[in-house]
């Protein structure tokens, strides 16, 4: 590897229904030294303002498209310079157990422009897919270039761990909507965000109804302990900081999936397949109604405190409409949905496929619970577990939520 | 030792018949002077030394009949008709030429003047002048048509199937076989079982004969009477012509597997020389005459080679041109009236 | 049995008459020999034995024997003598028994028919029809079963079709016979007794463009002669296994028609190409070639190839239907293909 090889950053695609975008603000410039995931630039489309990270560290070499210049997707907006140390991906923690090794391929990336320095932007080219290290079909390659989805997070499911377009998270929502727009009048018209987001929970919950056959199981969960420990944790803490719940939740729903790997997947061509990692997606409702679900990489490598800091953004991010494609291009594999302090009961929800579990939660409330032969009032969450019955039955379902419990038994170990 | 016989033809003929070998001889000997000069290039066979054979033959067609040759076809092509810019422009590749700059040397061919090539795969074309003649004989046009070929084409298959077939159906082709004695370089005698020509084609149950390809007067005659036969419902008739090629095969060949003695004692018989020879003796013709038959034949052939040199490439958009028709004909064919 | 088929005009009410391949193609020969005089018929057996596969039974006693012409066994002859006769101003038909035996005029065909307009310059065109049988399934060993379109297909100056339905049998011939350049057209030998309704005033049909024989979402089946109908069987198991497969009848195999394919895998993004000829070099390779060129970037899956073993076709049936595509070995590769990418 040379520290000579360049390569380019292209405007991303963010959408099936983004065609260019306005970069609003470098944030940074020739010289500096990026990391893979690093936001670099602020972009604004029809949707809304957007983060664009880069998927490759590097040197930047080379700033092609100004800060207030708009181009199509595709268009060369700066190129880097490779570093040596940081031209690999970055190393995935353990993979789950059955998870295959996916081999990896380099590809030395126009290594002959090295010497005729920057080029201008080719605007007169096809938009150009960059070599990933990861073995995908062209369809998956195209249509992961276009929705600055990033490969390197997806477990394939072709030869020898291959992705196929099927693979990409929210594809099968998203060819849906473009594939079959709802009326001819309809084509040309630009849909709110709102009726975006509408149309692609639309089509994924059909087609869980449809096709998941659910099976439901429900349990009340003491609270107690993890009420107190969160109020002495609290106390020391600028409210900025303090830890909430849902947090808490969120993170034990991690553990556990972490120790129940039959519900921590999804299940495509007719068999499960295990997550390579635990990445909970949770559902964030939105103001003005749908929601969406940024997912929390590894989350079971991920404190109790860096878990409320990514709830908190999201939460905030989602409804000023800027999410950043690092939550969303992953594979989730499992989702938790959390109705909070002035919801209901509990909730049966329908799975996202195609992953194979749903863990609700309901309002926490003070109920009746017998401690010791004794009824005593205790704050308590009814936790729902909504499992796909062609990947596990009752039996999985229940321990996980028999370990769910433990787990909040025991907070200070979150 | 010359002992042509006019014997039914007449003196203007005679000169004609001179007139025609000179044309061929004059073009092929500047062919060879400009492939040397790499005007032209590809294969080119010359038929210097087979001349009266062409003369002859052709002088008994009308343009009513068929003409199909070999790759050995500039001759035939020049005394058809063809006008020799054009026959000269389709070697330089030009898109001048008859073809376009798409055949060269081997495929000459026109339309017009009912020339339908210039075929490079021996023994090939024979099927297609069978063709030929039963679309004449199922649509009730008069006409022969003549096909030119090499011994060599003799021990092809479609030799057999042509003479077959056109004696079955009882088809006006005159079978005109042109044997100079070599199939390139293999001799009749090392390459055929039977070399009296003429009892091949005879078994096929129609007329055959063989006669002195390097008498252009003999084979006029000979070429007459055949003509004469098939016009009158005989079917197909076979001609052998004896002859000579007195050049090498083609400008490739190093001409090793026969002997410069051989070639000189068929030199003797240059039947160019000769006929002007005996034409002048016995007053038929006089040395002006025929000086001024050199003459037109040396300016043609400049105004061909010049004009060939002048014409233009054609443009490589045209590449694909003629692959196959530019457009589809609308009419349908049994589609009900 | 001969049927006669009442020759509808084209242009008056629709008619459909049940029929067979068979005497939908010998309508379409008798029709145009009605229609022209330049058209008649030559080739071995065709007038009093009817033709090997029985299509020009009985034609010789309405049109004369000049006409429905019987011709020595000369392939290289007698197709040598329909090119002649095609440059001469007749229509000819010329019949081939199998596409093995026309590897006897393969010199006529390829260094003939196909050259002679462009060698001269567009001069001379070569209107002529070969129509000849291709393809295995009836025990008759190597050296008649073989499926050699493609030899024909990768010859330029040449058009080559394969008509598969009914229709196509009846309506291709009238426009491959007003076509001005040689078309060959492939009759696979199980197709001759197939049954169907034939529209017989539909009039003449392009020969160029292939056709949707199936439509599906998932993947796309790309057949010709014998093995299109193997394909729609395929197709409706693949429903059964909830796959909706999309068959393209090729028809046209020269030139091929390579912008309905790319539409169809651009929807589908899975291609699986059926060809009962070998798969080296072969027609199902053009097609795979063809494909990944303009469809690259929304392929799914690698292009799949369902073609004959690399064998002369056997005598023994079960060895002979082994050797070729069955319609199980397209549900297999398709599923498998959609399941697991290969």
């Amino acid at each position: 590897m040379t520290d000579t090889e360049l390569f380019s950053y292209a405007m991303p695609s963010l959408g099936a229904d983004m065609d260019e975008g306005a970069v609003i603000e470098w944030l940074v410039e020739v010289g500096d030294t990026v990391e893979r995931g690093q936001v670099v630039a602020r972009v604004e489309t029809e949707k809304s303002d957007i983060d664009i990270e880069t998927w490759r560290g590097g040197t930047v070499a080379e700033i092609v498209v100004g800060a207030g210049e708009t181009v199509p997707v595709g268009t060369v907006l700066m190129h880097l310079h490779a570093n040596g140390a940081e031209h690999g991906p970055t190393p995935l923690p353990s993979p789950a157990p059955t998870a295959k090794p996916r081999e990896e391929i380099s590809f030395p990336l126009e290594r002959d422009n090295s010497s005729r320095g920057p080029r201008p932007a080719p605007a007169d080219r096809a938009p150009r897919v960059p070599h990933e290290t990861v073995w995908a079909s062209p369809l998956a390659r195209r249509l992961a270039g276009e929705r600055g989805i990033a490969l390197l997070d997806i477990d394939g499911t072709g030869p020898g761990g291959a992705i196929r377009s099927s693979d990409l998270p929210e594809l099968a929502a998203l060819q849906a909507h473009s594939d079959h727009p709802p009326t001819a009048a309809h084509e040309n018209e630009p849909r709110s965000r709102t009726e975006r987001i509408r149309s692609v929970i639309a089509v994924r919950m059909a087609r869980s109804n449809a096709e998941i056959p659910h099976y439901r199981l429900q349990y009340d969960i003491d609270l107690g302990p993890l009420t107190a420990h969160l109020s002495t944790v609290n106390a020391e803490r600028p409210i900025g900081e303090r830890i909430v719940p849902a947090a808490a939740l969120v993170r034990a729903v991690a553990l556990t999936a972490q120790r129940h790997p039959e519900l921590n997947g999804t299940w495509r061509d007719g068999r499960f397949r295990p997550g390579l990692a635990v990445n909970v997606s949770v559902a964030i409702s939105l103001r003005g109604g749908g929601l969406v679900t940024p997912t929390i990489r590894h989350a079971d490598d991920v404190t109790l405190d860096e878990t409320m800091r990514l709830l908190r953004e999201f939460t905030t991010v989602a409804r000023t409409g800027t999410l950043r494609s690092e939550w969303t291009a992953i594979t989730s594999s499992i989702t938790v949905t959390n109705l909070g302090d002035r919801g209901a009961d509990l909730v049966h929800g329908l799975i996202s496929p195609p992953e194979v579990a749903l863990v609700g939660f309901g309002r926490i409330a003070e109920r009746p619970m017998v401690v010791d032969g004794v009824v005593v009032a205790r704050p308590v969450v009814i936790a729902t577990l909504a499992a796909d019955h062609r990947a596990t039955d009752g039996a999985i379902g229940s321990r996980f939520l028999s370990t769910l419990a433990n787990t909040l038994q025991h907070p200070e170990q979150l | 030792m010359n002992c042509f016989r006019l014997d039914g033809l007449d003196d203007a003929t005679a000169l004609e018949l001179l007139g025609d070998m000179i044309r061929i001889r004059v073009f092929e000997e500047r062919c060879a002077e400009l492939y040397a000069d790499a005007k032209i290039r590809g294969f080119l066979h010359l038929y210097i030394g087979e001349e009266a054979v062409a003369a002859g033959v052709m002088s008994a067609l009308t343009p009513d009949d068929n003409v199909l040759a070999t790759y050995r076809e500039h001759g035939h092509a020049l005394l058809r008709g063809v006008p020799a810019e054009s026959i000269m422009a389709e070697m330089f590749g030009k898109a001048t030429g008859c073809s376009g700059g798409r055949g060269g040397s081997m495929h000459l061919f026109d339309a017009e003047r009912r020339f339908y090539g210039g075929n490079a795969i021996v023994g090939g074309h024979l099927p297609l002048a069978v063709g030929l003649a039963l679309a004449d004989k199922m649509v009730g046009r008069t006409g022969v048509t003549a096909c030119f070929f090499g011994e060599g084409a003799m021990a092809e298959g479609e030799f057999h199937e042509a003479l077959n077939m056109a004696a079955l159906w009882n088809l006006p082709v005159l079978f005109c076989c042109e044997n100079n004695r070599y199939a390139m370089g293999t001799s009749l005698e090392s390459s055929e079982s039977q070399v009296d020509l003429a009892i091949k084609a005879a078994a096929y149950s129609m007329p055959a004969w063989a006669v002195d390809g390097m008498d252009p007067l003999e084979v006029a005659r000979a070429a007459r009477h055949a003509t004469g036969m098939i016009t009158a419902g005989s079917g197909p008739v076979f001609v052998e012509f004896q002859t000579y090629r007195f050049r090498a095969h083609s400008m490739f060949d190093p001409d090793l597997y026969r002997s410069t003695e051989e070639v000189d004692q068929w030199k003797q018989r240059d039947p160019i020389p000769a006929l002007a020879e005996w034409l002048v003796e016995h007053g038929r013709a006089d040395d002006i005459e025929i000086a001024a038959r050199w003459e037109a034949a040396r300016s043609e052939t400049d105004r061909a080679a010049a004009a060939a040199e002048a014409g233009p490439l054609e443009p490589l958009e045209g590449l694909t041109d003629h692959v196959t028709a530019p457009a589809r004909t609308p009419d349908r064919i049994g589609a009900g009236r | 049995m001969t049927q006669t088929i009442p020759l509808n005009a084209a242009g008056d009410d629709t008619t459909t008459i049940e029929t067979t391949y068979r005497d939908a193609m010998r309508t379409a020969i008798r029709q145009a020999m009605l229609d022209d005089e330049r058209v008649f018929v030559m080739g071995e057996d065709v007038a009093d034995y009817g033709g090997t596969y029985a299509v020009t039974k009985g034609l010789h006693e309405e049109f004369g024997r000049d006409r429905v012409r019987n011709t020595p066994l000369s392939e290289s002859g007698f197709v040598g003598a329909g090119i002649g006769a095609a440059l001469g101003g007749m229509r000819p038909i010329v019949e081939i028994m199998t596409v093995n035996f026309s590897l006897l005029a393969l010199d006529q065909i390829v260094n003939t028919a196909a050259t002679l307009r462009y060698m001269s310059g567009g001069q001379f065109g070569v209107p002529l029809v070969i129509r000849m049988t291709t393809g295995a399934g009836r025990q008759l060993a190597a050296q008649h079963s073989h499926s050699l379109e493609a030899w024909y297909a990768h010859v330029p100056g040449l058009r080559v079709v394969a008509p598969t339905t009914i229709d196509d049998a009846r309506w291709m011939l009238p426009t491959a016979l007003a076509d001005p350049d040689p078309v060959i057209i492939f009759e696979h030998n199980a197709l001759y007794a197939k049954r169907g309704v034939l529209d017989s005033g539909r009039g003449p049909v392009d020969i160029e463009r292939a056709a949707i024989r199936r439509a599906g979402d998932d993947v796309t089946l790309v057949a010709s002669a014998g093995m299109v109908d193997k394909a729609v069987a395929a197709s409706d198991q693949l429903a059964e296994l909830g796959i909706s497969a999309e068959v393209i009848d090729l028809r046209s195999l020269r030139p091929l028609d390579a912008s309905t394919v790319q539409t169809s895998v651009e929807r589908t993004h899975h291609a699986v190409v059926i060809d009962e000829g070998w798969r080296t070099a072969g027609l199902s390779a053009e097609l795979s070639a063809s494909i990944t060129e303009r469809c690259f970037w929304t392929l799914d899956a690698p292009v799949r190839r369902v073609a004959a073993a690399e064998v002369p076709i056997p005598y023994a049936s079960h060895l002979e239907q082994h050797a070729i595509p069955q319609t199980d070995d397209i549900v297999d590769a398709t599923t498998r293909l959609l399941e697991t990418g290969r």
